[in-house]
């Protein structure tokens, strides 16, 4: 068996304030092998941002208290010092924005931008940064990629941006690449190229991605394996086509039944009902317990614990117990 | 980049002109004549006429206006009516002295208050975000004649170390121990209203641009602290330097009541002085260069803001 990249143990996050704590990630687990591609799939606000961002410690130290174990590349996160940390990020392990208007710096050109990320971690002149951010924006395939290395971030579309981005994100051949929803803000038909972009460039460089999206066809397309996650938990996990023929956890069973995809015409889509929970008072007993159309009463009093009713798979649900063992 | 340089100075042409007519307007807005001034109260209409055709000032004001600025545009300023000295030359005289006050200032005052305001910045809600945000409260409240007398008891009157007034000479000479010492008390005087404001700007300035998105993928890019410091720097600069231009316009017009605290021969000590005597060209002689001095810093700044944010060569 190879050597896991990244191991996510009993990982809490708590975004602590003068008056109150709120639990934005609550304990969560995960491995990821070399060359894997995770989707984390969920809605805004249930923690796959936080989880991304706590991965590389990029969450304010003062108003957040991550707990549990990260390690990556054999190294524990947790334990760095401020200079392993740079070291670690931007080169080991880089992420992809959401919004790759605000994600760069508005008043320095991309090429320099690059530029500096790579002379940085590779200790090359600046020069030799533009020749690599240069190279990149070919790899990335954008068009007239010279003159493209000196125009500001405010000069280029929506999507040239975002490719720009992922060539910043990949200056360093990370092992481990975090994508916050990097389709989100582009168009729909700029989202399919920068996610065949994505998927071809994870498979030419073998690196492993976590996809964080909302998106149930985005994660169909792209993932090997699935992570759902709802009010700060994983509630799912397992290989994308299982998961996706036969979901285990009622909310999972939910998003896939509220898309579009393979829906009977004329008919209205179903939804879940009710909203997320606020997770500054989430239920003592499962979260999506009173959306849920199959809770019961010890859904309301007990946290379900995480089962493995197939190989592969773990559900945080005390119905699934019930019926496939 | 020189399409906008070359259309920012051609929008500067309307500023200067409609100043130059502001100018020469305002002095006959004000109360006073200057002819009433110059003669005996009991003078007969006759010479008040002919003083008046010596002047000038018996003719329509456009034909007036024109031909003031016709002679203005060739250097020619007119005399004071009161020392009868060419103006020009009282003007240079004076405004190189309150150059150099000003300029000392709000260099001194850049500095200082950039460091304070980045430090604040950085760490809004800490103590040391408050100590800085005291100081530049004082600086901007601390009425600065005020302080300016109470510096000369303490260093002048009490310790006996810096001299109080004056600026031995009728130039400065930068090798010279005495001038120097002269002109300490002036600009630190002058440089706390400017501490005060640029700290201030300069910490909301930081401040934001430290909680944009683009800091967090920076940081996500393993760049060391100090280079992330000088991205948010090149961003926050600009409201400073848009703020720094403004303060050292405000100082260029010297401040009449520090100038005569130190009896500093500057050009607020004779804008006084001219305003007293009902002194029309030297007024409006001052008054013009003074504003000229003020739109060519703001052009500066303009200029200087673009090349450090590009999104502004667009507008």
């Amino acid at each position: 068996m190879t050597e896991p990249l990244a191991e996510v143990s009993n990982l809490s996050v708590d975004f602590v304030t003068r008056e109150s704590s709120v639990r934005a990630v609550n304990d969560v687990n995960f491995t990821m092998l070399p060359g894997e591609v995770m989707c984390m799939l969920g809605e805004s606000g249930s923690g796959k941002s936080v989880t991304m961002r706590a991965l590389m410690r990029l969450l304010p130290p003062k108003r957040s208290v991550i707990s549990g174990g990260i390690r990556i590349a054999g190294q524990d996160v947790q334990a760095m010092d401020a200079t392993a940390l740079r070291r670690m990020r931007g080169s080991t392990v880089s992420m992809i924005f959401q919004e790759p208007m605000t994600a760069f710096d508005p008043v320095v050109r991309v090429g320099d931008q690059i530029a500096e990320v790579v002379s940085v971690h590779r200790g090359v002149s600046h020069a030799a940064g533009r020749q690599r951010a240069l190279d990149l924006f070919e790899l990335v395939r954008i068009p007239s990629a010279q003159r493209r290395l000196d125009a500001y971030p405010h000069e280029l579309s929506g999507g040239l941006r975002q490719r720009a981005m992922i060539a910043l994100a990949l200056s360093c051949e990370p092992k481990l690449l975090l994508a916050d929803e990097p389709t989100t803000a582009l168009d729909a038909t700029v989202q399919i190229q920068v996610l065949i972009l994505l998927r071809r460039l994870q498979q030419e460089m073998g690196m492993s991605v976590i996809f964080v999206t909302h998106d149930l066809g985005v994660a169909a397309e792209i993932a090997d394996r699935v992570a759902v996650m709802y009010a700060g938990r994983v509630v799912e996990t397992g290989p994308v086509r299982d998961l996706m023929r036969r979901p285990l956890h009622p909310y999972t069973a939910g998003l896939l039944a509220s898309t579009v995809h393979d829906q009977p015409r004329d008919q209205d889509l179903e939804t879940i009902p009710g909203t997320p929970p606020d997770m500054r008072h989430l239920p003592p007993g499962c979260a999506f317990a009173p959306r849920c159309p199959r809770a019961g009463t010890d859904c309301i009093t007990t946290v379900p614990p995480p089962v493995t009713p197939a190989p592969g798979r773990i559900v945080r649900c005390l119905r699934v117990e019930a019926e496939l063992v | 980049m020189f399409g906008y340089v070359v259309r920012r100075l051609l929008a500067a042409i309307p500023i200067a002109l409609g100043v130059s007519m502001v100018c020469f307007a305002l002095v006959y807005l004000a109360p006073g004549d200057p002819v009433q001034t110059l003669l005996p109260p009991d003078a007969d209409a006759e010479t008040v006429e002919r003083l008046k055709r010596l002047y000038g000032l018996d003719r329509p004001l456009p034909i007036q206006y024109l031909e003031w600025l016709w002679r203005v545009m060739q250097g020619d300023f007119g005399k004071s009516i009161a020392t009868g000295r060419p103006v020009l030359d009282e003007i240079l005289r004076s405004l190189g002295n309150t150059v150099l006050l000003a300029t000392l200032s709000v260099l001194i005052a850049f500095s200082v208050a950039f460091i304070l305001g980045t430090i604040a910045g950085r760490r809004t809600g800490t103590w040391l975000d408050r100590i800085v945000t005291g100081i530049a409260v004082l600086g901007v409240s601390i009425p600065n004649y005020w302080l300016g007398i109470v510096l000369v008891i303490i260093f002048s009157v009490e310790l006996m170390v810096l001299p109080a007034s004056g600026m031995a000479g009728d130039t400065f000479d930068p090798t010279s121990w005495e001038h120097i010492q002269h002109v300490v008390l002036p600009v630190f005087t002058l440089s706390m209203i400017p501490v005060g404001i640029i700290a201030r700007t300069t910490r909301s300035a930081v401040a934001e641009v430290m909680n944009q998105e683009f800091v967090v993928t920076l940081r996500a890019n393993g760049l060391p602290e100090w280079r992330v410091l000088r991205h948010a720097l090149k961003n926050a600069l600009p409201p400073v330097l848009a703020v720094m231009g403004l303060q050292f316009g405000t100082l260029m017009g010297g401040s009449i009541l520090v100038e005569t605290v130190f009896s500093w021969p500057g050009s607020g000590f004779m804008l006084s002085k001219a305003i007293l005597n009902r002194d029309v060209p030297v007024l409006q002689g001052t008054i013009l260069v003074l504003a000229m001095i003020f739109v060519t810093v703001n052009l500066t700044v303009d200029l200087f803001q673009s090349s450090l944010d590009p999104r502004i060569r667009r507008g």
